[in-house]
């Protein structure tokens, strides 16, 4: 345990910009590198990342080891997990954190096993204990119907972190740090995946995940056409429209507008849930929303007990007139 | 081909939330009463995974379970969806491991079940949700793994795989032997027919004990573990939902628009 040192977080570069998570990483990493006394490190890996490296310091990152390399432009788990791991033996950090993202999720544990350590995912909270000085991991567990707190005297001590459960640091470009070249030297007979192409999904408008307002609808919405008022709803507000498994099973909606423990984390100010049970995998996505509305027929349904205010009634008939009313209040 | 699907007992996640309890002097999960376990969710998704290939191309399905006290009525539903064969690894000493106790176990087990061209499992258990024993297996193998997969297609001896990201999708191809981990998106696992129960309850399951897999009662289950459970506990709700009221729905409905503007929501 003597030779590993510091905190160390594996930064998300999406579109050739620090990802939101990547701020949080640091803000979350700092405070622990503070406890412990130790130096906060961020790995970036990608093509053009080098660039990113002084963002990466005013969030709060002592130093940046940056492995930067055409061949590394897009997410391909064998390259990256061999990058990364490079990283990872020469900070022997303490702490090692990754976000809990499309890229995080599929390396974090690649890697954890390569590096013969254990992981926790998904983590909502991270402390130092005490007494021990170890990593104190919570994350949801059976379907967030409860939460654990791991330890472990593996070395690193790793972690992935839900998206929006920790905040950033106000950027400060005066905070100095160092920025330190690691060479990626792919080895391309390690590739046995095969990136064979990208297919976007997003719908158009404003990003889930980004929309100060979500209306989601949920099994009891019975077919795809009630997403059409639901979206009408969300426009008023400029907001996005979500959905429950049960939805997106039935082929009502397009995966990518999931809410939940399997779907997108969502914390916007006002969560409208319609004809939706709120299952515990469910609130697990949206329970981080300011203000909850739920609209369902039946009294007895889980919602009511998240939600803040409720009406008990059929959405067809509830919709309409809420949705009028909205209109008329936001105009005057 | 021939396929491994790794599935687990779990206890229903479909139960209603309010009958879930944790004993925290004992830092475990009381089961509801009356509710029996389930094959969990996506892990029954890996087996119409399977099942899709087999179909398709032929081939022999084994499933792979591990735990103890295992129902089996409950782990022989893939059996009856139409795999072929159950290995059980059941023991005492198998219980409660972590992500990296089990992954190791199940590695033994593939490799003493020997040839495969793909193995499946669910991208995470309905209990622990850790998702990360299907990766753990593979890289404990040496072989490659896709994970999150929503379509599984094979053509010479090439596997496609279209994996559900963020915003949409990735196509990408993997040589076999490989193991994949699927989501949901994948499309609900088929019923198991009659005439499948009926076959199913003639199978006799293989039972493995640590010693038939080549390790030691100290690397599996609890004794193997390296994440420290400290605490397992529910967390409080306070919510008080306010029911909003009207002379109708509709009438509800706008009074509800108005509350909110009144409470500044909106």
């Amino acid at each position: 345990m003597a030779d590993y040192k510091g905190v160390l977080i594996c930064g998300d570069v999406v579109e050739g910009k620090l990802a939101a998570i990547t701020g949080e990483l640091l803000g979350c990493g700092r405070k622990l590198a503070d406890t412990l006394g130790e130096e906060l490190s961020a790995v970036l890996v990608g093509s053009g990342v080098k660039g990113l490296a002084q963002e990466a310091i005013a969030q709060g990152a002592d130093k940046v080891y940056v492995v930067d390399d055409p061949l590394l432009q897009n997410y391909q788990p064998d390259v990256y997990v061999a990058a990364v791991e490079k990283a990872v033996k020469q900070v022997m950090p303490k702490i090692l954190l990754m976000g809990q993202t499309s890229v995080g999720r599929d390396l974090a544990p690649r890697l954890a096993f390569r590096l013969d350590t254990v992981l926790s995912m998904d983590c909502v909270d991270l402390d130092i204990d005490p007494d021990s000085k170890l990593l104190l991991q919570t994350r949801p567990v059976y379907g967030g119907n409860a939460r654990a707190i791991f330890t472990t005297d593996r070395m690193p001590q790793m972690a992935t972190v839900r998206s929006k459960a920790m905040s950033a640091l106000e950027p400060d470009a005066s905070r100095q740090g160092e920025v330190i070249e690691v060479p990626a030297e792919i080895d391309e007979s390690v590739v046995r995946v095969r990136f064979v192409e990208k297919v976007k999904e997003e719908v158009a408008g404003v990003k889930l995940e980004d929309a100060p307002v979500v209306v989601s609808g949920g099994r009891g919405m019975g077919g795809p056409e009630g997403f059409q008022q639901l979206e009408e709803l969300a426009r008023l507000f400029k907001g996005a429209v979500g959905s429950t498994r049960p939805a997106v099973d039935n082929g009502w909606v397009p995966s990518t507008t999931q809410v939940g423990l399997t779907g997108k984390i969502v914390t916007p100010d006002l969560y409208i849930a319609v004809a939706l049970s709120g299952s515990s995998q469910h609130m697990a996505g949206c329970s981080g929303a300011k203000t909850i509305v739920a609209i369902n027929k039946d009294p007895e349904a889980n919602i009511f007990r998240e939600a803040g205010f409720g009406i008990v009634g059929d959405w067809k008939q509830a919709l309409p007139a809420f949705k009028e009313k909205v209109k008329e209040l936001l105009a005057g | 081909m021939d396929f491994i699907v790794c599935v687990k007992q779990v206890p229903d996640p479909e139960a209603p939330p309010a009958s879930f309890k944790v004993d925290p002097a004992a830092n475990k999960v009381v089961p509801p009463p009356g509710v029996p376990p389930v094959i969990s969710t996506f892990d029954e998704i890996a087996v119409e995974a399977a099942l899709r290939l087999k179909d398709a191309h032929g081939g022999k399905i084994t499933v792979l379970s591990l735990g103890n006290n295992l129902v089996r009525d409950v782990v022989k539903k893939p059996l009856a969806m139409g795999a072929d064969e159950l290995v059980l690894l059941e023991d005492p000493a198998y219980e409660d491991g972590d992500s990296w106790s089990t992954a190791y176990a199940l590695s033994m087990a593939i490799k003493k079940i020997g040839a495969y061209d793909i193995i499946f499992c669910g991208r995470q258990a309905a209990d622990w949700d850790a998702g990360q024993v299907g990766v753990g297996i593979a890289e404990l193998l040496g072989i490659p793994t896709v994970t999150l997969a929503k379509k599984v297609e094979t053509s010479d001896g090439k596997v496609r795989v279209e994996r559900v990201v963020a915003d949409g999708y990735e196509v990408v191809e993997i040589p076999t032997p490989c193991l994949i981990t699927v989501t949901n998106e994948l499309g609900e696992p088929r019923y198991a027919p009659l005439k499948g129960i009926m076959k199913a309850a003639k199978i006799q399951p293989t039972i493995w004990k640590p010693g038939d897999i080549g390790v030691d009662t100290a690397q599996v289950g609890a004794a193997g573990r390296r994440a420290k459970l400290v605490k397992l506990f529910q967390p409080v709700k306070e919510g008080k939902c306010e029911i909003i009221e009207g002379e109708n729905v509709a009438d509800a409905a706008v009074n509800l628009a108005k509350r909110l503007r009144e409470a500044k929501v909106i």
